[in-house]
């Protein structure tokens, strides 16, 4: 377990009791959790390696509520972190031990469908995949689809702008959005975006969608729906080595096609899901390619067979194409289940969220591979290729003494290697507190400042999530002072913060 | 040029606290409210930086055509599939494009190609907009210059990336008050191998009747325009993809369509250009509305564009009033926009909430705390 020690200090002049009293006065008591029990499973979100307590988590249950608590909070100094399904993997959610947690888990309505425009409008606790259920009948779907989007709700979806498998053709969640409904840290209700495709001023909306908390509370998110593909059909393709299956992922793209999902992985994590889930998979393939193309069925006819065409003169060693749903399903399967397949073989792991050029996926993969033999630890890969996001699994055992700090280590190292290529550090995971020393290596001091300044227009006294995001300079001296470049650090094995 | 050189010109304008007006190719100085200010020439910084079409990323400096990123990118089969409008040819109505500063080129220079910079400062999108994404929504990156001179570099030339404030979809379409922007990258996407027009008669409230069933439906239609009496519909996508789709939609084909899409994208339709006998009294209303708004009790002559969200409305400057206008639009969740008119001084958009206003004005002094980059253009006093 780690613990993420904020550069900035805000506190209440109010006792956790104060607080507390202060909050039932706004919503029931019941939903004013105090008592260490009722605290502890807020203490962190999907990145469980860290960990801390609030001072009190509070569930509102209407927009007036959070009105009040915002202001509340605003009068009393008292920083605050929201919350929604806690699925997150950077730490968005940690609380802040001289806070309180804003849980939205009460918003969880949708609460209109207009069919006729394609729009629905929901509350931030609605799961992700809940949106897509509830229109499925009209015909009609969400598009982004994070990896957790059974349990993940569009509230925190807005805060991180989360990506998923179909980003490339549909665009992350900012790119499905027209409207949100905002609590300032004031207090103030106010909707950024409109019922129309474009809103007149400075677009609140995208600056919004993936700032992280740091900027307001959503309250209210109208999605954009699309109509449901007629057809959606898979190829799975087999390679000898990672650097055809990325050349053949840059033939499909250069032949004008854009597939619906475009996923590698190598063979580490070919083993490791196969083992699992039996999608029948190659186990001696040294990189598998998932190439989905969706539409109507006569343009999904056209491009699977321009497709099988591309795959086959880029070297694929074995081509097959998803006959029926089911077998569709299969070929996804092991992707969709690498993280669970990979926690199978090792105690923990840890997932990283890099962005490259694609054009750099042979160079970045053979740095990972030199990077883990540094270390000691063994990396399963699996990336969307289409975007050029990867998502490296580092193994490891946090039993182990020293193992945790050890991949953290690799994983920032990692991170510093896709920036040196051309990429970021984070593609659709977010900063949080996990990559906030990265954030010094992507951005310089001119550009940090930049982002401050932002936060100070909406939040000026820091209390939306402090400290995390956006790095202070002094961290960011700190961190550049003991940071070789080039990738790796003096000594990887010591704590850095 | 260098970026140096631009951020050189803004140190100064910053130190002497002196109003700038950045111009590209100033074939949108009708936009917004009076350009004034000393000219910020952003032309010389040109050039397409990178472009891998494999990559689907193209990464070009503000003065750039866009003509010429267009034309290299249809080398390779791709395209800018927002369809941004050139506003180069045919323009009847350039009245009030003039910067009122003394020092202003833009009297001595005649509108010229539209740039990259213009492109995302001004944040507009052509007809394939619903179904592909506007300008904001294919940014990946800028390099930009604050109003402190400062050159600052958000996002890049990747498709994915959450590091940071989205600050590069901020730029777009705040016409240029809050940053230079020097350089933009972004996505690009395949052009489909197969374009169709279809035409159909009908009137008004059957072609929104009619657009609401279509749009319902996963059909390769990626723009649309109701004008006289006329539905006009593209489809585009692979051949037997638009086959299917031109028989899903009916009518008839319509063979001038690439030309009616151009004159729609950037203006020269003869809904825009139409010579009235009082011409100059004419102003141009954009409403942006929920694309299933019905027909609006407005008086004809109207086109609608983006599946019903864009109508573009023709009036008669002194028999006009906006504020019923604006107030229709607002009841129907939209708003509207003077987009070319007679009158520069007044708003172009409808005003902003007051928290909205509050962070405009925050954010404003955020990037540019002398207030000197485009003064005035987008809100009065911002």
């Amino acid at each position: 377990m780690a613990t993420f020690v904020s550069d900035i200090n805000v506190e209440s002049t109010l006792t956790r009791a104060e607080i507390a009293t202060g909050l039932k006065q706004i919503v029931d008591a019941r939903y004013v959790l105090t008592a260490q029990e009722e605290l502890a499973p807020y203490e962190c979100d999907g990145l469980s390696a860290y960990q801390e307590l609030p001072l009190a988590v509070v569930l509102p249950g209407t927009v007036d509520e959070v009105c009040t608590i915002m202001r509340f909070c605003s009068d009393h100094s008292i920083p605050v972190v929201a919350r929604g399904a806690g699925t997150g993997l950077s730490g968005g959610a940690l609380p802040y031990k001289n806070g309180i947690l804003l849980g939205m888990s009460r918003f969880n309505r949708i609460v209109s469908i207009d069919a006729d425009n394609r729009t629905a409008i929901v509350q931030p606790g609605v799961r992700n995949l809940a949106i897509s259920e509830a229109v499925q009948h009209l015909g009609m779907y969400y598009a982004p689809d994070p990896s957790s989007q059974i349990a993940c709700s569009i509230g925190g979806n807005v805060a991180e702008n989360a990506g998923g498998v179909h980003c490339l053709k549909y665009g992350l969640t900012v790119h499905n959005l027209i409207k949100l409904k905002v609590v300032t840290v004031q207090g103030e209700l106010f909707e950024v975006g409109s019922d129309a495709l474009d809103t007149p001023g400075y677009d609140l909306l995208a600056l919004m969608t993936g700032s992280e908390g740091l900027l307001g509370i959503v309250v209210e998110v109208t999605v954009r729906l699309l109509p449901k593909p007629t057809s959606a059909r898979a190829v799975l393709a087999s390679f000898d080595d990672v650097q055809t299956a990325g050349n053949a992922v840059a033939s499909i793209i250069s032949n004008g096609i854009l597939p619906a999902g475009l996923e590698m992985m190598d063979n580490p994590a070919i083993r490791a899901t196969e083992d699992f889930v039996h999608a029948g998979y190659p186990l001696d393939a040294a990189a598998i390619l998932i190439c989905e193309l969706d539409g109507i069925d006569e343009e999904v006819e056209d491009q699977i067979e321009q497709v099988r065409h591309v795959l086959t003169d880029a070297g694929a060693v074995d081509i097959r194409v998803s006959c029926d749903e089911a077998e569709r399903v299969r070929f996804w399967s092991g992707r969709k289940n690498a993280f669970p397949a990979v926690g199978r073989i090792s105690p923990d792991y840890y997932c990283i969220d890099g962005t490259i050029p694609r054009r750099q996926l042979a160079g970045i993969l053979e740095n990972i591979s030199r990077l883990s033999g540094e270390y000691g630890l063994a990396v399963a890969n699996v990336f969307h290729a289409g975007d050029g996001n990867l998502h490296p699994l580092i193994l490891y055992d946090a039993n182990k003494p020293g193992e945790f700090e050890r991949t953290e280590a690799l994983g920032g190292a990692i991170l510093e290697a896709c920036v040196e290529a051309g990429g970021t550090i984070t593609g659709e995971h977010g900063v949080g507190v996990e990559k906030i020393n990265q954030m010094c290596v992507q951005f310089n001091d001119k550009e940090l400042e930049q982002f401050h300044r932002i936060k100070h227009a909406f939040d000026p006294h820091l209390l939306l999530n402090p400290g995390k995001a956006i790095p202070t300079l002094a961290r960011c001296a700190e961190f550049n002072a003991m940071h070789v470049h080039g990738g790796t650090l003096p000594h990887p094995d010591i704590e850095r913060f | 040029m260098h970026i140096e050189d631009i951020a050189g010109q803004v140190i100064t304008a910053f130190k002497n606290k002196t109003p700038l007006c950045i111009r590209g190719g100033g074939s949108k100085d009708f936009l917004g409210r009076t350009p004034m200010g000393q000219t910020l020439l952003t032309t010389e910084y040109h050039g397409i930086v990178d472009y891998d079409p494999a990559e689907l990323v193209l990464t070009a400096r503000c003065g750039t055509p866009v003509e010429e990123v267009e034309s290299l990118l249809r080398e390779h089969g791709q395209m800018l599939p927002f369809e941004p409008p050139l506003f180069e040819h045919g323009m009847s109505n350039d009245r009030g494009s003039h910067s009122r500063d003394a020092d202003s080129e833009s009297e001595k220079t005649p509108s010229g190609s539209s740039t990259v910079g213009g492109m995302v400062a001004a944040g507009l999108s052509g007809p394939r907009r619903p179904w592909s994404g506007s300008v904001r929504d294919y940014i990946l990156g800028t390099v930009c210059v604050n109003g402190c001179g400062e050159v600052l570099k958000f996002g890049g030339q990747v498709m994915k990336n959450v590091a940071g404030y989205d600050v590069s979809r901020l730029m777009t379409g705040s016409l240029g008050t809050l940053g230079v922007v020097v350089e933009a990258s972004f996505k690009v996407l395949p052009a489909p191998i197969k374009v169709a027009t279809r035409m159909l008669e009908m009137d008004e409230d059957s072609a929104h009747q009619f657009l609401k069933r279509m749009l319902a439906t996963p059909t390769p239609i990626d723009a649309t325009c109701y004008y006289d009496g006329q539905l006009y519909i593209r489809l585009s996508g692979s051949e037997s993809g638009v086959g299917a789709g031109e028989a899903a939609v009916g009518g008839e084909q319509f063979d001038a369509g690439d030309e009616l899409w151009r004159s729609l994208r950037n203006q020269n339709h003869e809904f825009f250009t139409q010579n009235d006998t009082a011409d100059d009294d004419i102003d141009l209303w954009r409403l942006s509305l929920p694309p299933a708004t019905p027909v609006l009790p407005v008086e004809p002559p109207t086109l609608v564009e983006w599946g019903g969200a864009v109508r573009w409305l023709r009036v008669r400057f002194q028999e006009f009033d906006h504020d019923e206008i604006e107030s229709l639009c607002k009841k129907h969740g939209g708003h509207a926009i003077r987009f070319r008119s007679i009158d520069r001084e007044a708003e172009m958009n409808p005003p902003a909430d007051s928290v909205s206003r509050r962070l405009f004005e925050n954010l404003k002094a955020s990037f540019d705390p002398a207030g000197i980059l485009n003064p005035g253009r987008l809100y009065r006093d911002l």
